[in-house]
């Protein structure tokens, strides 16, 4: 019922298998289903506290799930799986999961004791092993993608909140993800800067990066989004195209978030 | 509008506003100090020959490099010690926990001299040290505490220990002033929780630990001289000792007051570093500077 509909191409990306979560009583997500394929943006749409954000820290594990499985490639995400019995992984081989997962946060997360350069070759010279000179290369190549080139030696406190998401998604690049989470990026940046990061995220699309986006934007999504979904109370409402899920909702929550938000 | 380009045209002329009680204030605390100054220098009860005599004896020169080196090693031992604790005491695991804050209670809750005087006296307790492989007769080694703990050992084990206690809670304190987001972003490019540790965290947190540590190592410089109940020949051991020999007490005191004041303020220059170090990327005016560029800069 909620599986993604759009590039029914290979093995899907990331398959989310009856989520849940709780916190304490509080049942954030309830059962959510989904699957992303290779290359697909996919982005998740909902009322604060719908769980959109839990869902997507779940993916990589930076919370724990109470039910169901989430798998991203062949990993499932936290634990192995040996005949019927679950073994909770080892926080090393975690980390080994989420190297091919990368994350963009609202409140960007940049080091502030390190500079826009020193914060993307951090993870590859000190988690892949890269050699500096090749990882420094890498990330000259990478700020200049993002348009930040000349601001490689400045640190976070001397950059623009845009200037520092972008900076923080060349650092998710850096490590070659596979799949990209972002968690509502430009909610926390004032109205003009927004543009200049939805920009790189849109070309990030284009080059066939598979993306998982937490946003309000919805002209974004409409443009951008190979698949919409719209989440409300811990559950998936409604899924589809941006066109179906947009512009023709058959949900009666759907249509008022979305007259809310418009 | 008008006002202001009024204002900034014109100087302000005006006579300044006088505090005549601050000057009497300020006078009389001065002539105060002038004579207290006055009647120590010109006192017959201090010899300044003898003063002079001894502030750059050899002898003195001797205690003060050992108070030096007590107060660095210690220092060293009870860091790395007291991140230990730290770590343990924001531990999940609950045993972790109450070993690291009952540790922290205990060293915190005894008087350091009564510390001292425990590590000299660890001999009564233990005769001798022995290392043997559990439930055979293989001895390692064995040998009396007295000599495998000089009063040195002893001296620096008590006050790193204690030391430690303290320090823990400080470098506790930076951990937790660190933003958890910063983790996250750690965690979520696959980086080891040790790892973040080490190169996320802490750099950030010596921040905040660097100035209360700094006040530390001037207190763990004057605690040395306790080291005088167990014999450790130390500046202010190696002063009482001359002085209960020529009886100049209060001339060996005045020697080794200036020699702990001359080693607080060079030990206060590697803290100057430090901040400044570690302060990278956080300049408060940066932080002012970015708010105000980001309404009129923009990118």
């Amino acid at each position: 019922m909620a599986t993604s509909l759009s590039k029914a191409k290979s093995e899907p990306m990331v398959r989310a298998l009856a989520v849940r979560k709780s916190y304490g009583s509080n049942e954030v997500l309830k059962s959510i289903t989904l699957n992303v394929q290779q290359g697909e943006v996919l982005c998740l749409l909902g009322p604060s506290g719908s769980g959109k954000s839990t869902f997507l820290r779940c993916i990589n594990h930076l919370e724990g799930i109470d039910g169901g499985r989430i798998y991203v490639g062949d990993d499932l995400m936290g634990y192995r799986n040996q005949g019927d019995v679950l073994y909770e992984l080892h926080p090393k081989e975690i980390a080994k999961q989420r190297q091919r997962i990368g994350m963009v946060f609202q409140r960007f997360n940049l080091f502030p004791h390190l500079t826009a350069l020193e914060n993307v070759i951090e993870a590859p010279v000190g988690v892949a092993g890269i050699p500096k000179t090749e990882a420094i290369a890498k990330a000259q190549a990478l700020l200049a993608r993002v348009g930040l080139a000349e601001k490689a030696d400045h640190y976070p406190s001397q950059l623009s909140g845009g200037q520092q998401q972008r900076v923080a998604i060349a650092r998710a690049l850096a490590m070659e993800p596979e799949l990209m989470l972002f968690d509502e990026p430009t909610s926390a940046l004032d109205p003009e800067l927004v543009g200049d990061v939805l920009d790189v995220m849109r070309d990030l699309a284009k080059s066939g990066m598979t993306m998982i986006v937490v946003t309000h934007e919805i002209g974004f999504a409409r443009e951008v989004a190979d698949t919409v979904v719209f989440m409300d109370q811990g559950v998936v409402v409604e899924a589809g195209t941006p066109k179906q899920v947009l512009d023709q909702p058959q949900q009666e929550r759907t249509k008022a978030f979305l007259r809310s938000v418009l | 509008m008008a006002n202001q380009e009024q204002a900034g045209q014109h100087d302000i002329v005006a006579k300044p506003l006088k505090h005549p009680w601050r000057l009497v204030a300020a006078s009389v605390l001065a002539m105060l100090l002038g004579a207290v100054v006055w009647s120590m220098v010109t006192s017959p009860n201090i010899r300044k020959e003898v003063i002079a005599q001894y502030l750059f004896d050899p002898l003195i020169l001797q205690g003060a490099g050992l108070t030096v080196w007590l107060t660095v090693l210690s220092m060293v031992i009870a860091t790395i010690w007291a991140v230990a604790l730290a770590v343990m005491k924001l531990s999940e695991n609950r045993l972790l926990r109450v070993i690291a804050t009952g540790y922290i209670e205990f060293f915190r809750g005894t008087p350091l001299l009564l510390q001292i005087v425990f590590w000299g006296y660890l001999g009564i307790i233990y005769p001798s040290i022995v290392v043997q492989i559990p439930f055979t007769n293989l001895v390692l080694f064995n040998q009396p505490t007295s000599i495998v703990i000089s009063s040195f050992s002893a001296g620096l084990i008590a006050l790193s220990l204690n030391e430690a206690a303290y320090a823990a809670e400080i470098v506790r304190a930076g951990i937790l002033s660190v933003d958890p987001g910063q983790a996250e972003a750690a965690k979520s490019l696959g980086m080891s929780s040790w790892y973040t540790m080490r190169r996320v965290v802490l750099p950030q947190a010596m921040r905040v630990i660097i100035p209360p540590m700094g006040n530390e190592t001037i207190s763990m410089l004057k605690s040395t001289s306790l080291l005088q109940v167990i014999a450790v020949a130390e500046l202010y051991t190696t002063a009482t000792q001359i002085s209960s020999q020529n009886l100049a007490q209060i001339e060996l005191l005045v020697v080794a007051a200036f020699w702990y004041l001359v080693m607080n303020t060079i030990l206060g220059f590697p803290q100057r570093y430090l901040e400044k170090r570690f302060g990278r990327g956080f300049t408060r005016t940066n932080a002012l500077v970015r708010t105000r560029k980001v309404a009129t800069n923009g990118n």
